[in-house]
């Protein structure tokens, strides 16, 4: 096996690959900035797509230093993920498809070959050159599987994030009066979104100043047990900041299940509807139908 | 008057009187002993002014564990015996959030949203030093 | 996806200063990992708690902080341990009111509700490690600062 003799001049072929990354890692870089996975993300200037062209070949170096070309956990690529990820995500918003991402990234490829390739003497042994090409092919490989499978969360996280805009564009808070805000509520209360409504108000409560918090639930089809602890809850942590929380349209059906679950709901002030709720604030403040004494109308 | 200005600083969180009402400002991270020596300092404050008030503003403070909450509780219950009213004022959301979901919903604690809520608070006159209402008029 | 940088460390947990490093240590890798404001707040919160038990039960120790990963999720796991006399009856200390030392005995029960995931490991008279693993489920809002 020539390959065997050839290890004594030249050393494991994934440490050439590795010397050759760093000793090319401009010309790689400057190759990549023109292939279209680069040109495409990076549009604003060339020199930003170098840049990240040399980060990704110092990171692919630092892969290959450890012997194991195809290992997609490599801590060597932990500097590149987030921008790989980016440039993943990026290509995705712009409508391709993984196999179309997929087919950039492999585009990546031929040009370090042919670097690489031309780097070797002519005199080379032909089985060395081909084991460091193989090599530069299985970490252009895995370059390729951690671009996809940091896309892919990418596209998850976008998902929870546009699960959690809807949730927040569900929850409008409307300021009623000086110091008196509310949420009317619509639909099924899970967990998740009674946190974010719960989130809401109190910020609400903070930004508006407001002495009173309506969360009306007129529109809320059931409350069970964990629903009405996260109104107790969102109840208390306004009084914690100096507000009243009162809770408005308890429909009787609603009011039943609140008594068959056993939940004490003793603490918190409800009223039957939204107006009740409004008119109860409004007495508290000191301010009747002609607001005389306007309470809480401090400057905001 | 005190004219000191509340600083972020090991050791000691200065006590600011204006007229009948001590206004206390915490900010950032507490060290216990600050605490502690606050809560001191308060008592002893309100016994030499015959303060009638004690604002507590903790709209800079960005956690509040349960320790923290355990030493305002106090306060608030140790000037109620010296027959002065406690507000703490200012509460964050997520301190107010995350003090509930730890159990701690201090109960015996007055609160207002804002330094000027709570003064304004102190100056109606007060039926009972015990919030709640629960016994109203029991002064 | 971020880098673990500043968020894996040992810190000591000898005086009621320690606290407040771990305390601000935590903040500062919670809101690296993403960490929304209030989940935020209720991890530093949990830890301060357990710091503190680590402190006035366990005779001191150390918290160890690491970054979790599970699937495109990160998280923030936090590993308090002491060398102190251990906890006799676990389930007994988890339910609120218990208190064997200075406070309102809302510590290991009301830190359990603070966080994801919660394990005590404590042998009578070899220590106890409570380890607590909180994710960043939320995306950290635009507005938010440091």
């Amino acid at each position: 096996m020539p390959e065997h003799e050839a290890e004594g001049q030249h050393g494991s072929p994934t440490w050439e690959v590795r010397d050759f990354l760093r000793r090319r890692r401009e010309q790689i870089a400057q190759r990549w900035a023109d292939e279209s996975l680069f040109r495409a993300v990076f549009t604003v200037s060339r020199d930003e797509a170098v840049e990240a062209g040399r980060a990704v070949v110092e990171a692919l170096a630092e892969v290959a230093g450890t012997g194991r070309p195809e290992n997609p956990a490599a801590a060597g690529f932990t500097t590149v993920r987030e921008q790989l990820g980016r440039m993943g995500a990026a290509r995705a918003r712009a409508g391709l498809t993984p196999a179309q991402i997929s087919v950039e990234v492999d585009a990546l490829r031929p040009p370090a070959v042919d670097l690489l390739v031309a780097d070797f003497p002519d005199d080379a042994p032909a089985g060395f050159v081909r084991e460091c090409t193989n090599a530069l092919t299985a970490l252009m490989g895995t370059l390729r599987l951690v671009v996809m499978e940091t896309a892919l969360n990418e596209g998850e996280a976008m998902l929870d994030r546009q699960r959690l805009q809807m949730l927040e564009v569900a929850t409008p808070v409307i300021r009623l009066w000086d110091g008196i805000v509310a949420v009317p509520l619509i639909g099924t209360l899970d967990s998740a979104r009674s946190q974010v409504v719960m989130e809401t108000l109190l910020e609400a409560v903070v930004t508006e100043q407001a002495r009173f918090a309506i969360l009306d639930i007129t529109g809320v089809p059931t409350v069970d047990s964990l629903v009405a602890q996260h109104l107790m809850k969102t109840v208390q942590a306004a009084r914690l900041m100096g507000a009243e929380c009162i809770v408005s349209g308890i429909r009787p059906a609603i009011a039943q299940t609140i008594v068959h679950l056993g939940l004490d709901l003793g603490t918190v002030v409800t009223r039957a509807g939204l107006a009740d709720a409004l008119g109860y604030a409004l007495g508290r403040l000191g301010a009747g139908i002609v607001n005389a004494a306007p309470r809480g109308a401090e400057p905001r | 008057m005190t004219d000191e200005f509340p600083h972020l600083g090991k050791g000691h969180v200065p006590v600011l009187r204006l007229g009948d009402v001590l206004l206390v400002t915490l900010q950032g991270d507490l060290h216990d002993s600050t605490a502690e020596q606050l809560q001191q300092d308060i008592g002893e404050t309100i016994a030499r002014t015959r303060a009638t008030g004690v604002v507590i503003d903790i709209s800079g403070v960005e956690v509040v564990d349960s320790f923290l909450g355990r030493v305002l509780a106090e306060i608030a219950a140790q000037a109620r015996l010296l027959a002065a009213r406690t507000v703490v004022a200012g509460m964050r959301p997520a301190v107010a959030i995350t003090l509930v979901e730890l159990g701690l919903t201090l109960p015996g604690l007055r609160t207002a949203l804002s330094t000027e809520e709570a003064m304004q608070l102190l100056a109606r006159p007060g039926p009972d030093p015990r919030p709640g209402g629960t016994r109203p008029g029991s002064a | 996806m971020r880098t673990a940088e500043g968020v894996e460390a040992c810190l000591p947990i000898r005086s009621d200063m320690d606290l407040m490093w771990v305390r601000q240590h935590v903040r500062q890798a919670a809101a690296r990992l993403g960490f929304g404001l209030v989940d935020r707040t209720k991890l530093v919160t949990a830890a301060s708690e357990l710091a503190r038990n680590t402190l006035v039960h366990g005779g001191g120790g150390q918290m160890e902080s690491a970054r979790v990963t599970r699937g495109h999720l990160q998280g923030l796991r936090l590993a308090f341990s002491d060398r102190g006399p251990g906890i006799p009856d676990v389930d007994r200390t988890l339910s609120d009111g218990y208190t064997t030392g200075d406070g309102l005995g809302l510590g290991l029960g009301g830190a359990r509700r603070l966080v994801h995931e919660f394990a005590i490991d404590s042998r009578p008279g070899a220590g106890t490690t409570v380890t607590v693993v909180s994710w960043a489920l939320r995306p950290p809002h635009p507005r938010e600062e440091m």
